[in-house]
């Protein structure tokens, strides 16, 4: 317990002394969706019977709370490979599940600041969406898979070079396909089998349904929470693989 | 039962740094081939040897930070590989890179490392202050660590690796890079933490900081140990005295019993030559054949 407690505060002080360039770094790019997509398109689009900004809000709920909560990753390799703090974690009495546990509470930590700056820059647009409970669960089961993920890459990858080239391939692909920007159902049958597999399609799909007032799928709430626990046990196993 | 005693006894109890055959290999190199050594309490134990030579490998592997590949090692009775957890609760590491996290205080590094080690908030506070005076730092406590010169960094090190009062102490070539003043002040923190019982484990490539605090010296080479004593011992049979001189070869190097002897001998040399005590440097260059740094 002591273990989780410090591990994750190390990071909540980082955050903390980081916290304008962050909530900055989280504001951009969704802004410029909104703008590019969301306004500039304006009621051209529709969705369903819902505007394109109300569609575009929740999915990038979703894309946010990935890519945040995934971007500890970098953090944990930036301190592992040129600041060499990952080695004070690894010398202290500190188990491998209290490590992982700390680093993804960060990680999601870092994912529900994201998904508030967006309903802040959705304000503006003058867009009402319904966060009830579901909506939250959502976001935070899509966090934790992704927090997760992120912990198990950091520790298998052999530098930070790797570790940019899994974003790359992994994050961003999805971010653009899992369903933020247009509903996967438009896509040709084949293709939405395999977005399927994807975390995000879900997280997105749930998130969305229940910001406009419609029933979630349930399979999303057993899905998401099936693969956090699928990663984090990835991420346990791959702590003593980061020992050279 | 009654233990022997006197001299020619063996190290009695068990001791507090126990490695037995220790094994490690990185692809095709051999770092470490087969290390034995044992560290009783209290002492002040040297590892020294030229670059590569596996110092920081054994360390690493001894605090839990590298893999063992072959062999055993324990701990004030701890294994490090099945009690692991245990074994990391009796170290206190200095590692040979500055690995603080320099956007945080000073302050908060070291609360941050209490927490770490389980230490209560009472404990913590007041062991946080205890240490930051005892290196002389009690008033950067709310620094910025990247503000801090590199000297000090090392000894907020220092200050980080005992806070949690640890049975045993690594020291990763706690001096590399430090003025001549600062590494004495070192010195003498080093040996006054050694006077509170603490066990300590250094390695360095300055021999005359072996020599000044080292109760044991161990000379470790291509993963090898080639000699484990005490400096003196190491040292006696060379003379007491030595000359340099350059030669068309390199340096050359005689030893003496004393100095007119030395002298005498040098007088008869027409090049530059230098005069000096003999010293651990050139018990490792006659186990060896080559020189620690
Ligand atoms: N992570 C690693 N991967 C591959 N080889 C390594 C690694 N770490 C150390 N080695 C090799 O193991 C050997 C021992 O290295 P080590 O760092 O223990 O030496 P050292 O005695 O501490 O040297 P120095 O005085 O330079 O600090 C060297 O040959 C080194 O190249
Ligand atoms: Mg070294």
């Amino acid at each position: 317990m002591h273990g989780i407690l410090a591990v994750y505060l190390r990071e909540a002080l980082i955050l903390k002394r980081r916290l304008k360039r962050q909530l900055a770094g989280m504001a951009v790019s969704p802004l410029l969706y909104l703008i590019a997509f969301g306004y500039a398109m304006g009621d051209s689009v529709q969705f369903g019977g819902h505007t394109y900004l109300e569609f575009l809000i929740p999915g990038l709920v979703a894309m946010s709370s990935m890519t945040q909560s995934f971007g500890i990753s970098t953090d944990i390799n930036v301190a592992r490979f040129y600041w060499y703090i990952f080695e004070e974690f690894q010398a202290a009495p500190v188990s491998n599940f209290a490590y992982v546990t700390g680093e993804v509470l960060a990680g999601m930590t870092r994912a529900l600041l994201s998904i508030g700056v967006i309903l802040v820059l959705g304000l503006p647009f003058g867009v009402v969406l319904h966060y009830g409970p579901l909506f939250w669960l959502a976001a935070i089961l899509n966090s934790f898979v992704f927090a997760s993920l992120a912990v198990a890459l950091a520790m298998l990858v052999k530098s930070h070079a790797d570790q940019s080239l899994l974003t790359s391939f992994v994050i961003t692909p999805m971010a653009f396909l899992g369903g933020t920007f247009f509903p996967v159902e438009r896509l040709p049958v084949w293709a939405q089998k395999i977005l399927f597999l994807l975390p995000l399609t879900h997280a997105s799909n749930a998130i969305r349904a229940v910001a406009l007032g419609e029933m979630p799928d349930w399979r999303a709430y057993l899905v998401l929470p099936l693969t956090g626990v699928a990663f984090f046990i990835l991420a346990l196993g791959s702590v003593n693989h980061a020992r050279d | 039962m009654c233990m022997p005693s006197g001299p020619g006894a063996r190290v009695r109890g068990k001791p507090m740094i126990r490695i037995d055959q220790l094994i490690k290999t990185y692809g095709s190199v051999k770092a470490l081939d087969g290390v034995d050594l044992h560290v009783p309490a209290g002492q002040l134990f040297a590892y020294l040897g030229p670059n590569g030579a596996g110092k920081t490998t054994t360390i690493r592997i001894l605090t839990g930070l590298t893999k063992l590949g072959g062999g055993r090692a324990s701990l004030n009775g701890h294994d490090i590989e099945k009690d692991a957890l245990a074994a990391k609760r009796q170290c206190g590491l200095v590692p040979q890179y500055i690995n603080l996290d320099s956007e945080l205080t000073v302050y908060e590094n070291l609360d941050i490392h209490g927490r770490l080690f389980d230490m209560k908030p009472a404990v913590r506070e007041a062991g946080i202050n205890e240490m930051l005076t005892y290196v002389e730092l009690r008033d950067r406590s709310d620094s910025l660590v990247k503000q801090l010169s590199g000297g000090m960094k090392r000894r907020v090190m220092v200050a980080r690796a005992l806070m949690h009062s640890p049975r045993i102490l690594f020291l990763d070539e706690p001096t590399v890079g430090l003025d001549a003043n600062i590494r004495r002040r070192i010195w003498a923190l080093i040996k006054k933490i050694q006077q509170d019982g603490t066990t300590i484990f250094l390695t360095t490539h300055y021999i005359e900081e072996a020599e000044f605090l080292a109760d044991r010296v161990a000379f470790l080479d291509n993963g090898r140990i080639v000699a484990v004593d005490a400096p003196l011992k190491l040292m006696a049979g060379l003379g007491k005295w030595a000359i340099d001189w350059l030669t068309d070869n390199g340096m050359q190097t005689s030893y003496f019993p004393s100095r007119e002897a030395a002298r005498e001998s040098a007088a008869v040399r027409e090049n530059g030559f230098t005069l000096r005590r003999v010293n651990l440097e050139d018990a490792f260059l006659s186990l060896t054949g080559k020189k620690v740094h």
